[in-house]
């Protein structure tokens, strides 16, 4: 199980396949589940042209490595990944990278729905977009992903 | 005693500051540490409040060594 901040841009499917390769053993797990978050260029109808993720450094480890023993007191996971980036993003960059690991799909499928949203919802991060006016705002609050 | 105390995101901006180590004898709780902090501005209604990296409501009592933040719902993913 590993938790990464990262604070330059990254490949998700590159850190997937080091993890993979590094962490596990082949032939132990039948199901991979993936969750890859990129940016966008557009947000509540406007153009977005660039994004600053900030967070708490200490709290954001923790609190992701509480939900990924949530997700293993739910589900028989035999490896999970949580990979998010800080700093400075443009549209088009990866964001988020969950990925989970398990004998069967079941698993996989739903750990990963579960770690992302509650990602989405505990984990310490703020986004601050800058629009094409170059005017800064906020994101105030992130949306439920299973009533969307 | 001694509490850390961090602000982030438009808290941080709201209140004009990063992070405050505060020395006093009668703050008894996390209410009492933004008042002592914040001053007279009050605290957003959506505030979220943390003590030592969990989170934690206003009436949440804090101790010597705490580290206590403010700061916004969180928007990551």
């Amino acid at each position: 199980m590993a938790v990464i901040i990262v604070e330059d841009q990254f490949d998700p499917w590159q850190a997937l396949q080091v993890h993979q390769q590094s962490h596990l053993a082949s032939g132990q797990f039948g199901a991979t589940a993936t969750f890859i978050g990129t940016m966008r260029d557009f947000n509540e109808g406007d153009e977005v042209c660039a994004m600053t993720l900030e967070h708490y450094p200490g709290m954001t480890e923790s609190q992701l490595q509480l939900i990924i023993d949530d997700a293993n007191q739910q589900w028989p996971l035999q490896d999970a990944l949580i990979i998010h980036r800080v700093g400075d993003i443009l549209p088009g960059q990866p964001i988020v990278l969950v990925g989970c690991w398990s004998a069967h799909r079941a698993a996989a499928f739903d750990a990963c729905r579960f770690l992302m949203e509650a990602l989405k919802s505990r984990a310490p991060f703020w986004k601050k977009e800058t629009l094409s006016d170059q005017s800064h705002r906020w994101v105030e609050k992130n949306t439920d992903g299973y009533s969307h | 005693m001694t509490i850390n105390v961090k602000f982030f995101a438009s808290m941080r901006e709201y209140l004009d500051q990063s992070e405050v180590d505060i020395d006093t004898d009668g703050t008894q709780t996390v209410g009492d540490v933004w008042l002592q902090v914040a001053g007279d501005k009050p605290m957003p209604d959506n505030t979220v409040c943390a003590v030592n990296h969990t989170q934690a409501n206003s009436s949440y009592p804090v101790k010597d060594g705490d580290e206590i933040a403010f700061f916004p719902p969180v928007t990551g993913g």
